[in-house]
């Protein structure tokens, strides 16, 4: 066991004072600090000089020199000279090096405080450019598509595939497993109400337009969001930190065509068919429950979901589902490509594309409600 | 050698992040076959020199001319017909990492050109064949090393027979050997194929290499404060900052 770290301070001669550093001064053991030195010198103006004894210093490490780049701060604002020739040789050369290139004092990062109004104001600044940017970019999907549509557009026929399977059958699983227990769990909830009236048969009606009309395509626009939108995201972004993306524009090849449209379309292409798929597995959820605990025959159950679902429905839902899907690309494109150049604003750029495909389905379903309601449809 | 002929010249150039000036009054000129080097020390504004002269970041003030023509005062269409005679090797390489590396060089080539597939294929092999490649066509980026990505993005950028080539860093990251070769290779193409070349580097075995033409950005004056062939730069510069950079901060 070393002898711990101590301090002894003498004044060795009348102006002189003399430090004495014994035991082990390693970092994560409990070091004397130089308030100890800079206590005893406020007492004394008469100390003109420190000197250091370090016969006694059996180890050292960053701890000591820490002590001692404190104590020569302190020295150098009261102008009192230290004499290092005490010190071990490695420390006094570590201590040079540490004093060679001066601190440069607006390297910092300013720090100071951001009065409230300041910070509502930036904020607000902040939100425009961000909607100014949303536009602009929207814009440019606009303007690419028309090059798509006059058949100008850059893009790779095998892009688009790989992207219509990854966001198309690839999803099918999780639709499946999502959209199942929706319908299960809305025919449980109708069921214990609809039971008291004696109207279990009704189940059918609300599983199927709740399913057609609305939660097929919230809940396959959500989980499209997570896993597509946020891959998009992140693929982009680590194009963008590859410089990828600045090979494509020198190349004079808009990005906006080659990686953002085969997106954009398969996404727009596939949500749709995706929605159809979960409408039929959130009905045969409900069927599992009318059917099997309800008693309801199963010609019966199918018999009132046709009767009860109108193609008004499916068109509204099918409507929602193609608009959901624009949504989760442009905003999984939209934060790849604003994404920074650096892996933490990759991950940024994921969550945030999640967020802002989330926040858009839900306006979106909200004003598409609203509308359907005025129409009378 | 005959009268050197203006390919690129800056005048009077500004470059800025918002407030914050980067690089201010800048005037040089790339000669055509020139190799032509911007120096400087680290977070000087070298990089951001060259994507201004790309095409990928516009100038606070100033102007970019290609010939006779003012590029960033142009309409992006002339723009982009402009860059398309340039080649530009990203320092990491920037290959697009879901193609090989036939499909990374096939690519602008099926952009801007009617070549049948077949012929198209001979060109990819040619290119890969001349950064000493040959026979990694159907390898992915992230299959090889990072010296090959920067010699297969090289061959990329040489897909269109660009007049101009434009290298960021090449040697960073890569072995003395690796950046030896990387130094030949493009001396080797400015003597065989006449290609004018922009090299944004600070090692100073390349610059003193292969270098025929610079210009030193000083970080501290915020300016370019010489332009020139470095050998003769380091031979009769007084300015101590470019003394210093050019010597490595060994004393003479």
């Amino acid at each position: 066991m070393p002898a711990p770290a101590e301090l002894q301070l003498q004044k060795s001669a009348e102006d002189t004072l003399t430090v004495a550093l014994t035991g082990s001064w390693k970092l994560g053991e409990a070091l004397p600090s130089a308030d100890e030195i800079q206590q005893k010198l406020d007492g004394k103006p008469a100390i003109k000089k420190i000197v250091f004894d370090t016969r006694q210093l059996t180890d050292w490490d960053s701890g000591l020199l820490i002590f001692l780049v404190d104590l020569r701060e302190f020295c150098t604002q009261q102008k009192i000279p230290i004499d290092d020739s005490g010190l071990p040789q490695g420390a006094r050369k570590l201590l040079a090096l540490a004093a060679a290139v001066p601190e440069k004092k607006d390297a910092r990062k300013a720090a100071g405080k951001v009065s409230f109004f300041t910070h509502v104001g930036s904020e607000t600044v902040d939100f425009f450019r961000s909607s100014g940017e949303m536009l602009t970019f929207i814009g440019d999907t606009v303007i690419a598509f028309g090059n798509l549509l006059r058949g100008k557009a850059q893009y790779r026929k095998s892009d688009l595939g790989l992207v219509l399977e990854s966001c198309g059958g690839q999803a099918l699983p999780i639709v499946s497993l999502i959209c199942f227990l929706v319908g299960l769990i809305l025919a449980f909830i109708g069921a214990i109400q609809l039971k008291l009236f004696g109207a279990q048969i009704y189940v059918a009606d609300l599983v199927g337009i709740a399913m057609v009309r609305l939660m097929a395509a919230i809940m396959t626009g959500i989980v499209m969001a997570g896993r597509t939108g946020g891959a998009f995201a992140a693929q982009l972004g680590t194009m963008q930190v590859n410089q990828e993306i600045d090979a494509l524009k020198t190349l004079g090849i808009s990005p906006m065509e080659f990686l953002v449209l085969p997106r954009m379309l398969a996404l727009a292409l596939m949500m749709p068919l995706l929605c159809l798929y979960a409408n039929i597995m959130g009905i045969l959820g409900g069927m599992v429950v009318g059917v099997g605990m309800l008693d309801i025959g199963f010609t019966q159950y199918y018999n009132e979901t046709v009767k009860a679902v109108n193609l008004w429905n499916l068109g509204i839902g099918l409507f929602s589902g193609i608009v959901f899907g624009v949504i989760v690309a442009l905003s999984g494109c939209m934060r790849g490509m604003q994404c920074g150049r650096s892996a933490s604003a990759v991950g940024e750029a994921a969550t945030s594309a999640v967020v802002t495909a989330i926040v858009g389905i839900i306006l979106s379903t909200a004003l598409i409600t609203v509308l359907c309601n005025l129409l009378g449809i | 050698m005959t009268e050197k002929e203006a390919h690129i010249s800056i005048r009077d150039l500004t470059m800025a992040y918002g407030d914050f000036v980067v690089m201010h009054d800048l005037t040089f000129t790339v000669n055509r076959g020139d190799i032509f080097i911007i120096m400087g020390g680290s977070g000087c504004g070298k990089s951001t020199m060259m994507t201004i002269m790309i095409g990928l970041k516009s100038p606070a003030k100033g102007q970019v001319f290609y010939g006779q023509v003012d590029f960033w005062g142009s309409d992006p269409q002339t723009r982009d017909r402009i860059i398309r005679r340039a080649g530009v090797m990203y320092q990491s390489g920037a290959l697009w990492s879901s193609m090989t590396l036939a499909e990374n060089i096939a690519l602008p080539l099926e952009t801007y050109t009617d070549l049948s597939p077949a012929r198209i294929r001979e060109v990819v092999k040619l290119k890969l064949a001349l950064v000493g490649m040959a026979g990694f066509e159907e390898f992915y980026p992230s299959e090889i090393s990072g010296g090959m990505q920067k010699r297969a993005g090289i061959a990329r950028a040489m897909a269109l027979d660009p007049e101009v080539l434009f290298f960021d860093e090449p040697s960073a990251g890569l072995d003395p050997v690796s950046a030896r070769r990387l130094d030949d290779l493009i001396l080797e193409l400015r003597d065989s194929l006449g290609t004018t070349m922009v090299v944004v580097t600070h090692e100073l075995a390349s610059i003193f290499a292969i270098g025929s033409n610079s210009v030193f950005l000083d970080a501290s004056q915020r300016t370019m404060t010489a332009t020139g062939n470095p050998s003769t730069l380091l031979a009769e510069t007084k300015d101590p900052t470019l003394r210093l950079f050019l010597t490595r901060g060994e004393k003479s």
